[in-house]
């Protein structure tokens, strides 16, 4: 049995329909020029792999990261009532509109060798970030935490406040109260930002090739094995592409089921 | 505007003159300061025509003229995209008019002292080349080859920019990049002579193309291009005479 | 004594001054209308909210006195709301031992513990439940269990009961009666349902507009109102004016005569049943015979409430049957009668 409003109104279906086309066109574009003869070559081929794992792990990094410092900013968004803090959050969204290679500079500026940050931590632990695969985590958590932070930020204000109330009352202390009952009442949005993080994180090209580089093994992501692909040989960044492409979307359904589907129910 | 337009529109439907019609050139990108000087000098010279340079990836132009871009004269950065336009049948007898060399860039002062190319070979140095599927990559790779330096890059960068800019920033130590790219950037990156870069140079090639619509302006800039004042203008940002 | 609160505040356009004081084992109900600040005098109750100026001592424990202030969380009380608010991501089970596990029990006593108390609210099978497959009083009673299972020194009721449709508040406020009767420590019920106040408290404090009107017992409170609002939620027609012996002059014009003597400034309150209508002036000489008419008329049972507009501006319950035969309807002219005895008269 289905619901008679879920239908859908005749004047959603048409753009709706274009939207699908709009975005699964281009996709639909890149599997038929796809070799697939020359899938397998491809994929044997050295370095695809690793650039694979490289990213599946430096996007997973930059995710767990974003999470770590990016929900108890969409806290603080959400809930305080300082002034600034409207200022904050349009400080937040930069690297949304930032061009990422000026992301990446302006990371160079702070954590890079001559960086204010970067050349302290050179003089006095003698580390260096850029063209490591902290780098590569670092430049794809600075492009891509403002989307969880905006949809967790969302999922807050949503949220409705008394159960905080509720919680007091019942001996929880602020922290007990984040903890045991905002947190998981704002998962599915808390879900919902890491996923959409996890995507930008793992597309993400500009500001990993200016701040981390580029090497095999190190810092070269498929974004960038695409990249350098496309400059000698297309049909090979094709293949590339649409192997990301797969990944990328058998991750996201995997946990869209696991996880997503249990916030939705 | 409308006026203007007519007036643009007339010019190059009557075309062919040397002292009229309008001109249109296509450039590698890294030409962009050379061709803009040569560009007043010729605008002085043919007031009539109306000079249009349009500044690109050499590839990307080449696949542009293949496709059909109406366009007189076309000036790559490597010799390998010219073979693109010829080999497909668009222009015959292209000239080499400049060389790019390879040299090390490094942040204003040289803070890690590089004297050459056996110093980057050096472990403890953050290098900086360019991919090996862009030219300028595979360029570095014959260089390094030639002069027996095992170097350890710490980056293969997108493009000579890229590359340049990490100098520029003082985070990498040393760039293999373009001379006329150090020549570009006098302020933060300084240049290191490579005597063995002699030995892989790029030639610039230039062609008027066989279906220029303006083809005595397209030879008259050419020719200023080759011109003693050319190969002035090209030295002074960096090139060598072919 | 065992609660003792005084609390100045401002919350936008309204000031609160209350002081209310409640003993162990006593109900007290804050009755008032919407906007007359009761939630806000429980959340400060609860540390939800600090007041500009106050002081809340329980059982000789300072909460709060501009001085010291302890947080909600440590206060050693339950508070229920309107809506039953059990946290949707845990099991019934589980929200009736969170106050518990918060508190430091272990997890398996904390359990059993909330199932001795799911079982004393009648819901010893759904404590595997999510809250969303609750009825919403099976919720509140929930929510009463969770409030009650810390064995708070305070309850707090903030509207337990107007979420609930009519027939389920019947047997909900029943089974909170048989709770609050067992419970030790003081109760703070906040109402606007005046039936809630009668039945469930041992002493009513109406607050109108941030200030106690009126202080007593249900039954003092529900037959001597002291302001419009509470004559009306018990259904009186409240009529100040000045006892002069066995008569009283009201303030909007006229006298009525009463059954005892007084004197100074009284309340005369009329009930609706005493009053009665005639459609020409009654015969014989009853003395509080006055002309009026009809402004409104609603349903009531088996009688229809009559509000009444004129020099002394009463509330009748007249019959269905004798509603109709008199042709009633807003608008119509009728004359209003009654008996001396049938006028309670008090002080102002």
């Amino acid at each position: 049995m289905n619901r008679e409003t879920s239908r859908v109104p005749a004047p959603l279906l048409l753009p709706a329909a274009l939207g699908v086309a709009f975005l699964l066109l281009p996709l639909v574009g890149l599997l038929v020029r796809t070799p697939w003869s020359q899938l397998g070559n491809q994929l044997a081929a050295p370095g695809v792999g690793e650039a694979l794992r490289l990213s599946l792990l430096s996007a997973t990094l930059a995710t767990a990261l974003s999470l770590l410092l990016g929900v108890p900013l969409a806290w603080v968004l959400a809930r305080s009532r300082a002034r600034g803090v409207s200022v904050l959050r349009a400080l937040v969204t930069v690297p949304l509109v930032l061009p990422p290679v000026v992301g990446g500079v302006a990371l160079f500026l702070v954590l890079g060798r001559q960086g204010i940050v970067g050349s302290w931590l050179d003089d006095a632990f003698g580390i260096t970030i850029p063209f490591t695969t902290a780098a590569v985590v670092i430049a794809e958590t600075f492009v891509a935490m403002p989307f969880l932070v905006i949809s967790v930020e969302g999922a807050l204000r949503a949220a409705d406040a008394r159960f905080e109330d509720v919680a007091a009352t019942l001996g929880a202390g602020r922290w007990t109260t984040f903890r045991r009952v905002t947190l998981p009442l704002v998962a599915p949005g808390v879900a919902a930002g890491a996923v959409l993080c996890w995507a930008r994180a793992l597309g993400e090209f500009g500001a990993t090739i200016t701040f981390a580089g580029n090497f095999p093994g190190t810092t070269q992501t498929m974004p960038l094995a695409v990249y350098l692909a496309l400059q000698r040989d297309p049909e090979a960044a094709v293949v590339l592409s649409v192997v990301l492409l797969a990944v990328s979307l058998a991750t996201l359904l995997l946990l869209r089921d696991r996880w997503l589907g249990r916030g939705a129910a | 505007m409308l006026a203007v337009l007519a007036l643009v529109a007339g010019c190059s439907g009557e075309g062919a003159d040397e002292d009229g019609g309008t001109l249109t050139v296509l450039a590698a990108a890294s030409l962009t300061d050379v061709f803009d000087r040569l560009a007043e000098r010729f605008r002085e010279e043919h007031p009539g025509v109306d000079l249009r340079i349009s500044y690109g990836g050499s590839d990307g132009l080449a696949v542009a003229i293949t496709q059909g871009a109406p366009a007189d004269v076309f000036a790559s950065a490597a010799e390998e995209q010219m073979a693109v336009v010829t080999g497909a049948g668009l222009a015959a007898e292209p000239e080499t008019f400049a060389g790019n060399v390879l040299t090390i860039a490094v942040p204003e002062g040289n803070p890690a002292g590089i004297t050459g190319l056996a110093d980057l070979a050096r472990e403890e140095l953050t290098l900086a080349v360019c991919a090996p599927e862009v030219p300028c990559g595979a360029a570095a790779g014959e260089l390094l080859e030639v002069a027996g330096v095992q170097a350890r890059p710490d980056t293969y960068e997108e493009d000579v920019r890229a590359a340049l800019n990490k100098v520029g920033l003082g985070e990498v130590d040393a760039a293999l990049v373009y001379a006329t790219d150090v020549a570009a950037r006098p302020d933060r990156v300084d240049g290191v002579e490579v005597p063995e870069a002699d030995s892989v140079v790029n030639d610039y090639p230039v062609a008027v193309l066989d279906d220029a619509p303006n083809p005595a302006a397209a030879r008259a800039f050419v020719d200023l291009l080759l011109s003693d004042e050319g190969r002035e203008v090209l030295a002074r940002a960096g090139f060598r005479a072919p | 004594m065992s609660v003792a609160a005084s609390v100045d505040a401002v919350r936008g356009s309204l000031r609160l001054q209350v002081e209310v004081t409640v003993a162990d084992g006593e109900v007290l109900a804050l009755l008032g209308p919407n906007g007359a600040g009761k939630s806000t005098f429980v959340r400060i109750l609860a540390g939800l909210l600090r007041p500009d100026r106050g002081r809340v001592v329980v059982d000789g424990e300072i909460w709060d006195d501009g001085a010291t202030f302890v947080p909600a969380h440590r206060r050693e009380l339950g508070m229920v709301f309107q809506d039953a608010l059990l946290f949707p991501h845990l099991s019934v089970a589980d929200n009736v031992a969170f106050g518990l596990r918060t508190r430091g029990m272990r997890r398996g006593a904390a359990r059993e513990r909330a199932a001795g108390w799911l079982a004393r609210v009648g819901l010893e099978e759904l404590g595997d439940r999510r809250p969303a497959e609750l009825s919403g009083g099976q919720a509140q009673r929930a929510a009463l269990a969770r409030a009650l299972a810390g064995d708070p020194s305070l309850l707090l009721l903030d509207e337990p009961l107007s979420a609930l449709d009519a027939r389920t508040r019947l047997a909900v406020r029943a089974e909170l009666r048989r709770h609050l009767a067992g419970f030790a420590g003081s109760t703070v019920l906040v109402t606007h349902d005046p039936v809630d106040a009668l039945a469930l408290a041992d002493r009513v404090v109406v607050v109108e507009e941030g200030r106690v009107v009126q202080t007593g017992t249900p039954v003092e409170v529900s037959r001597r109102p002291r302001t419009d609002y509470v004559a009306r939620l018990v259904g009186l027609a409240l009529l100040p004016g000045t006892g002069a012996g066995m008569l009283v002059r009201l303030d909007g014009g006229g006298t009525v005569a009463v059954a005892e003597e007084t004197s100074g400034p009284v309340f005369a309150a009329v009930r609706p049943e005493s009053v009665a209508l005639y459609p020409t002036r009654p015969a014989g000489s009853p003395r509080n015979v006055w002309p009026a008419r009809v402004v409104a008329a609603t349903p009531h049972g088996a009688t229809v409430r009559c509000e009444l507009a004129g020099q002394v501006p009463l509330v009748a319950d007249v019959t269905a049957a004798s509603f109709a035969e008199m042709g009633l309807a807003p608008g119509a002219e009728v004359w209003a009668s009654v008996k001396a005895s049938e006028v309670a008269v008090y002080a102002r």
